[in-house]
């Protein structure tokens, strides 16, 4: 196969995750759309000169990852805000049943009121799967850190989702890290 | 023989089906004993279905045409009239930053505009090489001796080629480029995702200094700086604040006299 081939062959069955991934972290369609679209023309680009040992998945969501950030962060600069209550309704796509939307669209609104770092964890591990070794890399920081990170994150979005049940104590055990 | 303590990682790792299979055994019976644990620990996994079920209907989506791959593919082979666009564009933008224009401000702010025109001229530099995958330098860092016996000729100094390994870039070469100040050194870096990082130098029309100063054109960020009469712009596809500490690290392994 040639080179060309291969990176097709690589990188296509990635596309729906990292638009999933992208949607997540924008919470609109076009704009989760342009980023990925900006990602695959990096990795067009980019694929002769990449890591031969390196993972192809990791190296894709990072190149997302950061493209994301850099574009939040350029936003943000310019003072531009977008409310979560003005993001597309459509950010994603109807569950089976008005119940089960609601609940979701709950769970998708809370996570987003993490903060991002714990964020990005969740969803990599969590939503796309990926290993903790493969988040780190895409996260450029040493895997004791995804992992904690996950674990503040799930703990806190558990108890933003039970906020109003009575809190009991949790057991929670030490990090050995 | 005693088991490792379980940890708050192999609760998480057992969440996410990511134990070995002993230790999955292990962890299974200590929840069994510990049914707070092993609530907390199932509430978890609820939650991690959850998520995946929220956002699993993007999944299902038809892709758009745009992130059809053989059409991003094809689109590559293309002239490439998009990049001599840019380069019009960042020099548009910098014309416009610097309100009189930059040309303008040559004439009678000699140092100021020193380093903004060296910016371009980097910026210029990366936009055509940086993007260049056959050929991005002349002189590959195995013939590093060459190429710094070359450009001190060129620039008539003692050049070094910075060493950003500290920072995770590799360095892999530099050429001789053109400018209107006359000839520059370029030397390339890159990290492991393929990001490449791009540092002109060239003599500068006054001997001083001139302090760091970060600039963006268009999407390529960097920081120019003047010291003995030599100016240094390190130029990337990013932010001039996440370019700046790598600057630092150049500007301290230069030559202060």
């Amino acid at each position: 196969m040639s080179a060309m081939q291969d990176m097709m062959a690589a990188v296509e069955p990635q596309i729906p995750g990292l638009r999933r991934y992208a949607r997540a972290l924008t919470h609109d369609v076009s704009s989760a759309d342009d980023l990925v679209q900006d990602c695959l023309e990096r990795v067009v680009s980019r694929w002769s000169q990449r890591r031969s040992d390196g993972d192809v998945k990791s190296w894709l969501f990072a190149i997302l990852h950061n493209l994301a950030v850099s574009q939040f962060r350029q936003v943000k600069r310019r003072g531009a805000h977008v409310a979560i209550d003005d993001a597309n309704e459509d950010a994603f796509a109807r569950a089976p049943s008005q119940e089960d939307g609601m609940r979701h669209r709950e769970l998708v609104a809370r996570l987003d009121a993490l903060p991002d770092d714990q964020r990005d964890v969740i969803l990599l591990v969590t939503v796309e799967g990926l290993s903790y070794a493969e988040a780190a890399r895409v996260l450029d920081i040493p895997v004791g850190t995804v992992m904690s990170r996950l674990s503040r994150g799930r703990e806190r979005l558990l108890r933003s989702i039970t906020a109003d049940e009575p809190a009991h104590p949790v057991t929670y055990l030490r990090s050995v890290k | 023989m005693t088991a490792r303590p379980i940890s708050e990682d192999d609760l998480q790792a057992y969440v996410d089906d990511a134990l070995p299979d002993d230790r999955r055994r292990y962890v299974s019976a200590y929840l069994a004993a510990n049914p707070d644990v092993a609530d907390r620990v199932r509430r978890l996994s609820e939650q991690r279905d959850q998520l995946r079920e929220a956002y699993a209907p993007v999944l299902r989506e038809p892709v758009p045409p745009e992130l059809n791959l053989g059409r991003i593919v094809a689109a590559r082979r293309q002239p490439r009239f998009a990049s001599w666009r840019s380069v019009a564009a960042a020099v548009a933008l910098l014309a416009l930053g610097g309100g009189g224009g930059w040309i303008g401000r040559g004439l009678t702010q000699p140092t100021a505009t020193g380093v903004t025109a060296l910016a371009l001229e980097a910026s210029q530099s990366f936009t055509t090489y940086a993007s260049d995958h056959g050929r991005p330098v002349e002189l590959r860092a195995a013939d590093s001796a060459e190429l710094v016996a070359w450009m001190s000729k060129r620039l008539n100094a003692k050049v070094t080629a910075p060493d950003l390994t500290a920072s995770g870039y590799r360095f892999m070469g530099g050429r001789i480029v053109p400018t209107a100040h006359g000839p520059a050194g370029m030397f390339m870096y890159d990290d492991d995702r393929g990001q490449r990082l791009v540092m002109l130098m060239r003599p500068m029309a006054s001997s001083g200094d001139a302090p760091m100063s970060e600039h963006e054109i268009g999407r390529i960020g960097g920081v120019a700086w003047a010291r003995a009469g030599m100016g240094y712009s390190l130029v990337g596809d990013a932010a001039p604040k996440d370019i700046h500490p790598l600057a630092d690290v150049i500007r301290d392994q230069t030559p202060k006299i």
